[in-house]
């Protein structure tokens, strides 16, 4: 059953993929959305008129108008499609977690408002997914990874590409699970069909990413050290100073740690939903029931992984999920890999780059 | 396709119709709940459906927009509806069909949740086209204060919707100057790798975001010189008149009291 799907969804992919419409989701999951997405928004705000002060609307405007023109720009992949990136990860590494939000919630907005690009009661979720959800994981994922550079010069290039991928795969997995909840899309066809497309199309966010910022650091180095740096270490300059407020706006990386550590539970949690439910079928059965989508889950428990047993690799959603759960432990070892670097790293200097392309 | 249609979808706010008179302090809300009115309506309510798509026939006709501008507006959105598709064969009831090959049994039931999906998104886009093409982007953004979106965001929406055309064809000056460096020739491979071809991209964008960021600071730089402080000012709004609130709320109450008169 989800095997067929997928092709189709590559080729929608090309145009609006994650933009839902109106009338895909749920007046309650629609409203949710904008409860969440205005907590961020109204968080980042906050942030970035404390630290940005007056820079902060032509900077953060004319940014916006760029991640704009980047999704526009595109390469060719094969048979005619063509890859492009959502820019959320990069809008957060560059600029910061709170300045990417507010720029991608622009984006999204405009793109509902002037081309019909996303629906606007759902506009919320929306700027959720692609705006509040990727510009957190990937600034998180990219934080955590980046210290790893001491070890190997190619790790920076490495932690955008994961930053890129994972805040892609993030933001598919959460509209799978939108739609699901509003009775719109059988999560057992959503999630494995969203997760394997995004699996691909997140490779190209994250080269993408990875090549963007490469670029950027040979070409504009002190936005990166700032951004790394914290911002105090900053030797000076008017551009850069006002670089510096954008970047300064970050969090600590406690803070990414905890949004990570967030993330990978649910990851997890998801991950392994699948055998534990059949597994336990009264506390869940009554937690779907709760949610409105027990038929949904039903069907996926047991096609998915039918009497416990891990059916053979050939079956997609089995091995996506598979997959998934690999990708979960990838990054979860990446993390804590991360953690150890930063507990050693505290004694001296905060790590700076080193000067190279 | 998109960016395409983006250049001509301003053309028609110009027009002078009732519609593109009203405040878009009342057309958004009221499109926002019109909508919401459409999206809460049961699978198989064709009665409802076709009630509430009745009003939008009678606005399309009163914003005098191109009918074929408006219909071709409304389906971008479409590919989207594959998302909803498997739920004709997952949802359980009457078999309808069974689909050769794959033998999946589809069930009226789930036939009917998928056209009504279907159904509502694209009178919820009609909303949305006929809110966005007989209103300006300034009008909007007004709309959107009276909402109480914070004022930093709508600002910056404002900057961005300034600069979104400058730095876009700074962007495609730079593809087109990558496929003249690079023709395609029939019958030849062209290109690199699809790693090396993500890696030129990848510098493109790039390169377009430090020009645009040192953009940034020159508009910042400028607005500066001429006694920007940081603080964004709005204009006042003219007066909303009697007859915009009434024909929004009646608008609105139909909507609201089809949805819910019909399930009586």
């Amino acid at each position: 059953m989800t095997a067929s799907i997928a092709p189709a969804l590559v080729d929608a992919a090309q145009g609006p993929a994650l933009h839902i419409p109106d009338g895909f989701l749920s007046t309650p999951v629609a409203a949710a959305g904008y409860v969440g997405t205005g907590i961020a928004i109204a968080i980042a705000v906050r942030r970035t008129d404390s630290r940005l002060d007056e820079r902060a609307v032509p900077l953060m405007g004319v940014m916006a108008a760029f991640i704009f023109a980047a999704q526009m720009m595109n390469f060719p992949v094969a048979g005619g499609t063509s890859g492009h990136m959502l820019g959320g990860a990069l809008a957060a590494i560059l600029l910061g977690p709170a300045a990417a939000i507010i720029v991608m919630a622009a984006v999204v907005g405009l793109q509902a408002l002037l081309f019909q690009d996303g629906g606007l009661v759902v506009l919320g979720a929306n700027i959720f997914n692609m705006g509040v959800i990727t510009a957190l994981v990937g600034w998180a994922v990219f934080r955590l990874l980046a210290p790893l550079q001491r070890w190997h010069a190619a790790a920076m290039t490495v932690a955008v590409f994961a930053a890129g991928w994972l805040s892609v795969e993030a933001s598919a997995v959460a509209t799978a699970f939108q739609l699901a909840i509003s009775d719109t899309s059988p999560l057992d066809v959503a999630l494995p069909a969203m997760f394997g497309v995004h699996a691909l199309i997140g490779i190209g966010e994250g080269l993408i990413s990875a090549a963007a910022f490469g670029f950027v650091l040979s070409t504009r180095p002190d936005l990166v050290r700032l951004q790394l740096g914290g911002g105090s270490s900053g030797s000076g300059g008017a551009a850069a100073e006002g670089d510096a407020a954008l970047a300064a706006s970050s969090m600590d990386r406690g803070t990414a740690a905890g949004i990570l550590g967030v993330g990978v539970a649910i990851a997890i949690g998801v991950a392994f939903l699948s055998p534990l439910a059949s597994g336990d079928p009264d506390g869940l059965e009554r937690v779907a029931e709760d949610e409105g989508f027990i038929e949904t889950a039903e069907d996926a428990w047991y096609e998915i992984l039918p009497d416990y047993t891990i059916p053979g690799v050939d079956n997609e959603a089995a091995s996506t999920i598979i997959a998934g759960v690999v990708g979960v432990i990838v990054v979860t070892g990446g993390v804590l890999l991360g953690a150890r670097v930063r507990r050693r790293g505290t004694s001296s200097d905060p790590p700076a780059l080193t000067e190279q392309a | 396709m998109i960016a395409r249609e983006a250049l001509f979808a301003e053309r028609h706010i110009e027009r002078d119709s009732l519609l593109h008179r009203m405040d878009g302090r009342v057309k958004l809300p009221a499109a926002l709940l019109y909508i919401v009115a459409i999206t809460l309506t049961n699978p198989a309510q064709w009665a409802t459906l076709a009630l509430l798509a009745l009003p939008l026939l009678v606005v399309v006709a009163i914003s005098q927009l191109p009918l074929l501008l408006v219909l071709i507006r409304s389906v971008l959105g479409f590919p989207f509806v594959l998302a909803a598709v498997p739920l004709m064969f997952t949802e359980p009831g009457e078999e309808l069909f069974t689909l050769p090959l794959v033998g999946w049994d589809a069930s009226v039931e789930g036939f009917q949740a998928v056209v009504t999906i279907f159904i509502k998104s694209w009178l919820a886009v009609l909303v949305g086209v006929l809110l966005t093409s007989t209103t300006s982007v300034g009008d909007l953004l007004r709309a959107l204060r009276t909402l109480r979106v914070p004022k930093l965001l709508v600002a910056v929406v404002f900057f961005t919707y300034r600069y979104l055309h400058v730095v876009g064809s700074e962007g495609q000056r730079m593809m087109r100057a990558r496929d003249s460096r690079a023709a395609e020739i029939e019958g030849y491979r062209s290109g690199g790798s699809l790693r090396w071809r993500a890696r030129i991209l990848g510098f493109m964008v790039g390169s377009l975001f430090t020009r645009s960021l040192e953009r940034g600071e020159r508009v910042y730089a400028a607005m500066q010189a001429r006694g920007y402080d940081g603080e964004s000012r709005f204009l006042t709004s003219p007066r909303l008149e009697a007859w915009e609130i009434a024909a929004a709320a009646a608008f609105v109450a139909y909507g609201l009291i089809v949805q819910f008169g019909m399930r009586l």
